[in-house]
């Protein structure tokens, strides 16, 4: 068991001294002074402390090669045991790295507040757009916000980056460990045993799959919970298997790992589509399906495709597993049925069926990073101008992501036509009361819903023509 | 003060492609904003107790509990106030720091906890316990309008006999729409940090666009002599006008602490509470009737324009000045009233944002044309170039200063030409034929804005410059840098008049202590005041310098060149380094303060006429815009910018500046909303619920051409034009897009896909 904080820092092996608090955020560590034991490193800035404007965006190494960006105002200092991080001081070596001349030449900087963390998004992007999928340039900017620039100079930048060829640092063995400071104890075990032996013992304790949500509640709320049980350690729940008539996903792999093995699956183009509008890339790398499903919001993005494909979740614990459908794991706002020894091991998520339709949606007020104000996925069987079964799912229309009963009962059965998608979306009003809020009123919320609906018509109907605003 | 000599090509001086002067150590991390600097010993952390209500009568708060937490060293409220719990910044209304009796707004600041850490801090002003009775709230522009609760009394700028011509024009139409406000979002939340020094100095560094009016109120609250405060700010992470008076009260209540605790103290707001007490762009209720000839020319508008400006006035009067006085922007009507109103409302006092109320102000005129076009059948386009003002119409604004009509129609006529906007509407009401679900819109916009501050008094500027003996040269002046380049244009001003390539010249932090009594870095006015006053004080050194080469060469000083880092007159040649030197052994001053005052401005605040403007910038742009019907949503697919930056000190800046503007225009007009709920609370307080820009919302295609051989009339500094603002309004065009789109009447502001549904669905 290990007691003290260990990971690669631009380059270096760090061992923290006792007594750093295992829950502060990466970011209060970094800029912390060094006489209160922190890295004086204030390249990298707090722009707004809930993971969204990315002016403190640090990029993990992996062993792989791989280059994730993370938001460092979100991680806990307990999840970087074991990883390598680099920071904007790290990328200079002796002379500006080439993104640094490149942001600088493009006139891509004027305040120069976000342009660390962007230049740090830059410096993985440069890595990940050789990879399938990973070329988008705005994708890569998404969790990235400038209010100088306008973007232009900045997505130039971007496009025409290309890889250092840098070597991945060495990364600290990360054996199951256990940090304590100042009356907090930040469990980070490694195996599934140990977690679930943990999880019973500790049922108050806080448990932390990627952060992005609970990390909140310490970048911004600024609270230190007595007990943390991290679970980004456990090799078990980062499996990830792709069968062929399903996915069995561990909970604790994270949505960029998740979009790199959808790649290549046709039936699930959609829905990969989809996830890269869950937050960005930053969060990306460390939020996870079983976060989401833990805390059960009811604008979790993940979720309403998880109904439409009728997801399972795999809950283990010490006694044994058992397997829930999504419907009823979710049993209200932000309550689900994990009992209090239990973790979510895994999804599994059956790909859908041969010939089936699948589609998902997202409104909201920006496309990129953006909390949905309706987010929905469909799953419809069609039979000779038939539809024969359909399940329509939503989020942000109830207390809950959940299907919408009357319009799948309109619509499954019913001729292919675009009133047959008329009636079902009138036929939402009978399924939904949603709320109003800053994201849209509850009127926007019920038509968006039917636009969305309606557009899976035309999705079908008019295969050849493009349907959405961006692209 | 006539200009220099024609200019010669240079590498470093005007008109080069210049870098912000920090760029390379912003992408290294190394450019060192104010929360990056080394803590000073002893160091205090600060936060501030907000207002959980919007209104209401609060009982003297009891401060205990604070001090009861662990790490916290002391809680301040208004009555440890030693000087004046005042931070307005006219000075001529009671503007509080800590809200005493009376809570005016959710979010407004009641106490200030100081502790060993920020967290302490934070959990010290947490754990205060206001008691406050609610009143009732007045939480909208209407409720202000029906309770008559006005700021100041209403601005009207009028001519002619207005109600006569509605009465005889052949047709009367009338419009009411709104638009909301804009939170600043810069990256770098406000910041101060004081350090008590001898004798009740204190050294304050400031996030701020206004270092003399920090100094001001933070003497005014500490109660001592403007000469005992010194603020210093090297650069801001951003401003746009949120950092011109709000910067002013967080560092007066850092000032504070730090002279209360003789400790430094530094107070750094989270983005919640930043977003909570700092004011925002005002948003702006619209009624208006026009009378209109059959063809679509407007010859007569009423309009009251009422803007809401929060709790207390703060710079509200100079908002509704500029919007009222930019109403017609680049339009004629003969007769015209327009009444700017500051509704007083329980929500944060509103304040400067990029434009100031003109971009509020603009948006009148392309409601009326829309209105206009609805009731003739006519295109709006075409009834924009009926009514540009000049030409075959009057020239005059309302308030009696002549627009430029000639660039008017040729900044809208090279944008239309480069955007092939005949062809693009054929092709866009082919695709609108075909599709069944996505509409394309195109939006036009043309703009005439004012350039120099309202009030009079701030058309000043200060610099101070040294010339060392090895020839380097160390600038100052009363601007500040906040990203716009304002740094790297008046250094190119300077190694223009030396002569000298930009590097030899060290460019330095703004403080009080070296030039004092300066304007806010604001209204576009950076470059314009503060390039003329180093320019005079860098002239003022060359003129010694040139006497002291023609004494040597015996020659005229007039015949003394400074070019190319060389002094020369006919066959002689020197240094400038070997003539600095010279100077400083025949003890001729090397060091020169320089001052300007913008000419030929004038204003009747009574008559409210004059010439409060010392030029007008102009501008175009054309928008093409997507839209889905099923959702709203929509996107900008191509934005055609054609901007009048005069003769550029700087195209690379410009064009920083230009494209930065319109996609935050872009923002405020579309995505950014505020969002109060029946309690007056704000609700979105941070990035994940309020949507500024991102890099998809920047147009894919977005062409930008400055305006060539406009060199300014006006003797403006090297005949460049300010650009700071103006192309903020140029992304009004996509608001006129999306009503090109959905055909709406009207359509309110932001145009969130909400709004724009609901538009599609005939309101």
């Amino acid at each position: 068991m290990t007691a003290s904080i260990a990971f690669t820092l631009n380059g270096r092996h760090r061992v923290l001294p006792p007594g750093i608090l295992p829950g502060m955020t990466l970011l209060d560590w970094l800029r912390a002074p060094v006489a209160e034991g922190g890295a004086a490193l204030r390249g990298t800035k707090e722009g707004c402390a809930e993971g969204d404007c990315g002016a403190c965006t640090v990029v993990l190494e992996e062993a792989d090669g791989g280059r994730v960006p993370v938001n460092a105002c979100l991680a806990l200092l307990g999840q970087m045991h074991g990883r390598a991080i680099r920071t904007v001081e790290g990328l200079a070596d002796g002379t500006p790295h080439a993104v640094q001349r490149a942001m600088a030449e493009a006139d891509a900087t004027q305040c120069g507040f976000c342009t660390p963390g962007i230049v740090m998004s830059a410096w993985a992007h440069a890595r990940q757009k050789a990879h399938p999928g990973g070329g988008d340039a705005h994708e890569a900017l998404a969790g990235n916000l400038c209010r100088c620039t306008g973007y232009r100079p900045i997505l130039e930048v971007f496009e025409a980056l290309a890889d250092d060829g840098t070597l991945p640092p060495p990364l600290p063995p990360a054996a199951s460990a256990e940090f304590a400071a100042s009356g907090q104890v930040f469990h980070r075990p490694a195996t599934l045993a140990e977690a679930l032996a943990l999880r019973a013992a500790h049922p108050g304790a806080w448990l932390l799959a990627g952060g992005t949500d609970l990390g909140l509640r310490v970048s911004e709320h600024r609270e230190t919970p007595p007990r943390i049980l991290a679970l980004g350690g456990v090799a078990e729940l980062q499996a990830l298997s792709v069968e062929a008539e399903r996915l069995v996903i561990g909970a604790g792999v994270p949505y960029g790992r998740l979009l790199d093995a959808l790649q290549g699956l046709e039936d699930l183009r959609p829905l990969d589509a989809y996830l890269r509008r869950l937050g960005s890339r930053q969060i990306r790398g460390m939020g996870t399906l079983g976060g989401n499903l833990g805390t059960a919001s009811p604008i979790g993005d993940a979720l309403p495709p998880l109904l439409a494909l009728d997801a399972a979740v795999v809950l283990a614990s010490a006694g044994g597993e058992r397997i829930l459908p999504v419907a009823a794991f979710l049993t209200g706002y932000r309550r689900t049925a994990l009992a209090a020894d239990e973790i979510i091991r895994a999804v599994v998520l059956p790909r859908p069926p041969p010939g089936a339709i699948l589609a998902c949606e997202k409104l909201s007020k920006r496309h990129d990073q953006d909390i949905s104000t309706v987010s929905a996925a469909f799953l419809l069987r069609l039979e000779s101008d038939r539809v024969t079964a359909a399940r329509l799912c939503f989020g942000g229309m109830a207390a809950t992501a959940a299907r919408a009963p009357h319009a799948e009962a309109v619509l499954a059965g019913a001729a292919w036509s675009e009133a047959g998608f008329d009636a079902a979306a009138a036929a939402l009003a009978q399924d939904f009361t949603p709320l109003a809020d800053w994201r849209g009123s509850a009127e926007y919320r019920l038509r968006g819903a039917q636009g969305l609906l309606r557009r899976l018509y035309w999705r079908v109907a008019r295969p050849d023509l493009r349907l959405e605003v961006q692209g | 003060m006539d200009t220099l000599p024609p200019l010669r090509p240079s590498r470093t001086g005007m008109g080069a492609a210049l870098r912000q002067d920090s760029a390379l150590k912003h992408a290294t991390g190394e450019a060192q904003f104010l929360d990056d600097l080394p803590e000073p010993p002893g160091l205090l952390h600060a936060a501030l107790a907000l207002s959980p209500v919007a209104h209401g009568t609060l009982a003297p708060l009891d401060l205990a509990a604070a001090r009861a937490v662990a790490g916290v060293v002391a809680a301040f409220g208004p009555e440890d106030v030693p000087g004046r719990n005042d931070i307005s910044p006219s000075g001529r209304v009671a503007e509080v720091l800590f809200a005493t009796g009376t809570v005016e707004h959710w979010g407004q600041p009641l106490a200030l906890v100081v502790a060993t850490t920020r967290d302490a801090a934070l959990a010290g002003a947490a754990a205060l316990r206001p008691q406050i009775a609610p009143l009732p709230a007045l939480l909208s522009v209407e409720a202000a309008l029906e309770a008559r609760a006005l700021l100041m009394p209403p601005q009207v700028i009028a001519r002619g006999d207005c109600e006569a011509a509605l009465a005889a024009a052949p047709r009367r139409i009338a419009g009411e729409f709104r638009c909301g406000g804009q939170e600043h979002f810069y990256l770098e939340g406000q910041i101060a940090l004081a350090v008590p020094g001898e004798d009740g100095d204190i050294a304050l560094h400031s996030s701020t666009q206004h270092p003399t009016e920090v100094q001001h109120i933070a003497a005014r609250v500490v109660g001592c002599d403007h000469n005992r405060i010194t603020v210093q700010c090297r650069r801001m992470g951003g401003g746009f006008g949120g950092k011109e008076s709000n910067a002013s009260w967080v560092a007066a209540a850092a000032a504070l602490a730090a002279r209360l605790t003789g400790r430094p103290v530094k107070l750094r707001l989270s983005r919640k509470a930043d977003m909570a007490a700092t004011g925002k762009r005002h948003p702006f209720l619209y009624r208006w009737q026009a009378g209109i000839d059959a063809e679509g020319r407007i010859l007569a508008l009423d309009a009251t324009l009422a803007a809401e400006g929060g709790h207390s006035l703060d710079l509200s009067g100079g908002v509704i000045f500029r919007a009222v006085t930019h109403a017609l922007n680049a339009y004629d009507v003969p007769a015209v009233r327009i009444t700017g109103l500051a509704c007083k409302t329980n929500t944060v006092s509103n304040t400067a944002f990029r434009g100031f109320g003109g971009p509020q102000g603009a948006l009148l005129m392309e409601d009326v044309l829309f209105g206009a076009a609805r009731a003739t059948g006519r295109a709006v386009d075409a009834l924009r170039e009926l009514n540009f003002a000049g030409g075959p119409n009057g020239a005059d604004t309302p308030y009696g200063q002549a627009l430029e009509g000639e660039l008017i129609r040729r900044v809208w006529a090279e944008a239309r030409q480069g955007a092939e906007w005949e062809r693009r509407r054929a092709e866009a009401d082919a695709f609108n034929a075909s599709h069944p679900t996505l509409r394309k819109g195109l939006g036009g916009f043309a703009l005439a804005f004012g350039i120099s501050f309202g009030i009079m008094a701030m058309n000043q500027a200060g610099a101070l410059v040294h010339v060392y003996t090895d020839g380097s040269i160390r600038l100052n002046h009363g601007g500040t840098e906040m990203g716009q380049g304002l740094f790297i244009k008046i250094a190119q001003v300077v190694a223009e008049v030396f002569g000298v390539e930009v590097e030899r010249i060290r460019i330095t932090a703004t403080s009080t202590a070296e030039v004092p009594n300066t304007s806010p870095t604001a209204a576009s006015t950076g470059s314009d005041l503060n390039g003329w006053a180093a320019h005079q004080a860098a002239s003022a050194i060359r003129g010694r310098m040139a006497g002291v080469a023609a004494a040597l060469w015996n020659v005229e000083a007039a015949e003394v060149q400074f070019a190319e880092g060389r002094v020369t007159a006919g066959n002689h040649a020197m240094e400038f380094s070997e003539l600095a030197h010279q100077c400083w052994a025949q003890r001729v001053s090397l060091s020169a303060t320089g001052f300007y005052k913008t000419p030929d401005i004038h204003w009747d605040p009574v008559a409210m006429r004059g010439q409060p403007f010392f030029y007008f910038s102009y501008g175009a742009a054309l928008a093409e815009v997507l839209v889905d019907t099923l959702t709203g949503e929509h996107r900008v697919t191509r934005a055609d910018l054609v901007q009048d930056c005069g003769r550029s000190l700087n195209p690379a800046i410009d064009r920083g500046q230009i494209e930065g503007a319109f996609v935050q225009g872009l923002g405020w007009l579309t995505c950014e909303e505020l969002w109060w709920d029946q309690a007056g609370r704000l609700r979105t307080l941070g990035p994940s619920t309020y949507k500024i820009p991102g890099s998809r919302e920047m147009p894919p295609v977005f062409n930008l051409r400055l305006l060539e051989n406009a060199p300014a009339r006006a003797n403006t500094i090297f005949r460049s034009k300010a650009v700071g603002e103006p192309p903020l309004l140029l992304a009004t065009c996509v608001w006129n897009a999306l009503r090109d789109a959905t055909g709406a009447a009207r359509l309110d502001l932001p145009a969130t896909p909400e709004r724009v549904l609901a538009a599609l669905r005939g309101g």
